[in-house]
């Protein structure tokens, strides 16, 4: 046995280096999150609830209006997240689907008693249905024609409204009645309570449909259309179904605004709605939904952000306006030459690194959530998914490349992140 | 008869700018194989420098052709400023950072001259014509128009068709690695493409300007007009850009006329999804647009 020579270094190494690190790998161990997705996302659910309860009752009527605000965008922006950075297609066209929402909920309210809870998941339904239509079309289309299509619809939607002002009323719109606060409850705190469980509800949603067979159906998809295919998937109805499923987002998100600002007309929905959606998203990290909650928040405190900014390099009121239209450009350019995994993405760099720094080398990847994803990842459609036998199992590995946890983590959802957005 | 044809003057006045736009489209298209959604809002920032210089007292043709050469720069710019750091990423990197050019441009012109619409002069009379004893709905601003999207069509088929340029343009467009070993200076023309192609929005714009109200965001149906009318024509032609421009233009004074102005971008969006549904690579498209 002259040939193996690095065999007992290979043994000796971990030795040395494993005083300062077990114990607290040890307790890493202990503190993991649980592997089963649907518990890992109930109790970020229980998490999200309890920190966002302990935030409204804490603040005033103005707070709770904007953090209601910032959940109904993180439902909008969970459903477009899905929709690019895991099926990898794309739309400025959310505002109209959010528009499509808001007046089904607010015909509802005119015409029928169905009551809050059917008026949103109808109001849902419809956008989502609206969504088919359009993602039937658009599953043929490549990025670029993607994007001219939901550009014009978020273009030609609103002037729809102009055009049967008996119906949805014209420039005026519509009006919606906000649900009745139980007992003392303040009006925009029950509102805000109401927008943030919806929110929590979705992203759950959402996060187990990621990690079901048609989010891995998703994924195959937005990587190799033909290899998906080939694989047995059916990539057109995919598609469809990523569409109508980001366009029920949309449109309860849709819903649950006009809830909060009590009238429905397509003014409040320009083109720079859908076009700063985009732009959130991708801040936030595309495909990331705890990114979408970043995203929420620069899309609701960026024009209070840009008024204060204008009034203190003093440039008029009207400049405010531009500024925030103007940053989500930029956000976009910047993004996309420099960081298309966003907000989130960079802090799960960061994550790793500290944690790698702390840690040292760890068979178990960090517990940033995605961790359960392992045993379920997309390895058979992936590009070099299965290359890495499971070998030793649990035993410390000091090359972090050699670790198959590792490796199957990082291309279910990361290395695709940074080419794509 | 008097509502048909002026509705079919007026929609060959408009099809000829959405060429204009189209034309652009198709340019950007053929050099770096993108969709430049900041195609109209480039257009409208070099029209608003004209628009600074007329109001400074600068002449009518001065500032249009300071205008046009604004726009060959900032295209030049652009290119390469944004879209060559993003060669080799995927289609959708290049449409997200035009998206945001977009709404940068229209921000900054909208904090520069303000979100009010103005008026914009037109070089000829926007009176109709008249023909005969009738007054039809066509000026000589009209005629303008259609003559110098026109003459741009032609100076581009001639310049890919029988300039050494043009087949270098064609070449890089083809191959890009096959004509950088033979010598081609790809990077070079991908550039004068994209300078080509704003100077051609920079013209739509100046031409579209006094038909509108003049604000930041008069050219966002133009660009999707524009669009419609590129993907009609296979997005690879200026012939096709031509033609396209001028059914859209045609398609939209129909709808806008009979059946109510409001319909006119859902009817536009009816009219890109059946051609995409039934011919995929256009009306006039000779090879296939969409890539695997």
């Amino acid at each position: 046995m002259t040939g193996i020579p690095t065999r007992p270094i290979a043994d000796a190494a971990p030795a040395p280096a494993a005083p300062p690190s077990a114990g607290f790998r040890a307790l890493a161990g202990r503190l993991r999150l649980p592997s089963q997705p649907l518990v890992r996302h109930l109790l970020f659910f229980v998490l999200g609830a309890v920190f966002f309860y302990v935030v409204t009752v804490n603040v005033g009527a103005y707070n709770d209006y904007q953090i209601g605000e910032i959940a109904v965008y993180a439902v909008v922006l969970g459903g477009l997240s899905i929709l690019t950075g895991l099926n990898g297609q794309f739309s400025l066209g959310h505002g109209a689907f959010m528009i499509i929402g808001a007046y089904t909920l607010a015909l509802l309210q005119l015409h029928t008693h169905v009551g809050i809870v059917g008026e949103l998941v109808l109001a849902a339904v419809v956008a989502a249905g609206a969504g088919a239509v359009l993602g039937i079309p658009a599953a043929r289309l490549s990025a670029p024609y993607l994007a001219g299509v939901t550009l014009m619809l978020a273009l030609g939607l609103p002037q729809l409204s102009a055009q049967y002002g008996s119906v949805f009323g014209g420039e005026q719109g519509l009006t919606t009645t906000p649900p009745v606060a139980p007992g003392s409850l303040s009006a925009e705190r029950w509102l805000a309570w109401i927008q943030l469980f919806c929110a929590l509800v979705v992203l759950v949603l959402l996060a187990n449909l990621v990690r079901s067979r048609f989010g891995r159906a998703f994924r195959a998809v937005r990587d190799d259309e033909i290899a998906a295919a080939v694989s047995g998937i059916h990539v057109a109805r995919t598609k469809v179904l990523a569409f109508a499923v980001s366009a029920g987002c949309a449109g309860l998100g849709g819903a649950l605004l006009v809830l909060s600002t009590g009238v429905v007309n397509v003014g409040e929905f320009p083109l720079s709605l859908s076009i700063g959606l985009l732009a959130a998203m991708v801040l936030g990290g595309a495909g990331s939904l705890v990114g979408v909650w970043w995203g929420a928040v620069a899309l609701v405190y960026m024009s209070t952000w840009s008024t204060s900014l204008s009034q203190h390099l003093s440039l008029g009121t009207s400049a405010a306006a531009y500024l925030s239209d103007a940053f989500f450009g930029v956000v976009l350019i910047v993004a996309m030459l420099a960081a298309p995994t966003g907000i989130q993405g960079g802090l799960r760099w960061i994550g790793r690194r500290l944690w790698r720094a702390v840690a040292g080398p760890s068979p178990r990847p960090p517990t940033d959530g995605r961790t359960g994803a392992v045993a379920t990842a997309p390895v058979a459609l992936t590009p070099g998914g299965p290359a890495v036998a499971p070998g030793n199992g649990p035993s410390p590995s000091p090359d972090p490349t050699a670790d198959p946890a590792r490796a199957t983590t990082r291309l279910d959802l990361e290395t695709k992140e940074r080419s794509r957005p | 008869m008097g509502l048909f044809v002026d509705i079919l003057l007026s929609g060959v006045a408009q099809g000829m700018v959405f060429a204009a736009v189209a034309l652009g489209l198709v340019l950007i298209s053929r050099a770096t194989g993108t969709i430049n959604f900041a195609q109209g809002a480039m257009g409208m920032f070099t029209t608003f420098i004209a628009f600074s210089l007329l109001t400074h007292g600068v002449g009518y043709w001065p500032a249009f052709v300071a205008a046009l050469a604004m726009g060959f720069v900032l295209g030049a710019v652009v290119e390469r400023t944004l879209v060559r750091p993003l060669r080799g990423k995927p289609a959708l990197n290049p449409v997200i950072v035009t998206i945001g050019l977009l709404i940068v441009l229209e921000g900054v012109a909208g904090s520069i001259w303000g979100n009010v619409a103005r008026g914009f002069p037109a070089a000829f009379s926007q009176r109709g014509l008249v023909i005969g004893t009738t007054r039809v709905a066509f000026s000589h601003f009209d005629v303008f128009i259609v003559c110098a999207v026109a003459a741009l069509v032609v100076a581009i088929v001639a310049l890919f068709r029988w300039t050494d340029l043009g087949l270098r343009m064609r070449a890089a467009a083809f191959s890009p690695e096959v004509s950088q070993l033979l010598g081609v200076r790809v990077g070079r023309l991908f550039t004068l493409g994209w300078a080509l192609a704003c100077a051609a929005g920079s013209l739509a714009g100046l031409l579209v300007a006094p038909l509108s109200s003049f604000s930041p965001y008069y050219m966002d149906l133009n660009l999707v007009y524009g669009f419609t009318a590129a993907v009609l024509g296979g997005l690879l032609s200026p012939v096709g850009a031509l033609v396209g421009g001028l059914v859209t233009g045609l398609a939209i004074a129909f709808v806008g006329g009979y059946v109510g102005p409001d319909l006119q971008p859902i009817a536009a969006l009816a009219l890109l999804l059946v051609v995409l549904m039934v011919r995929p690579q256009g009306l006039f498209g000779t090879t296939e647009v969409r890539r695997v």
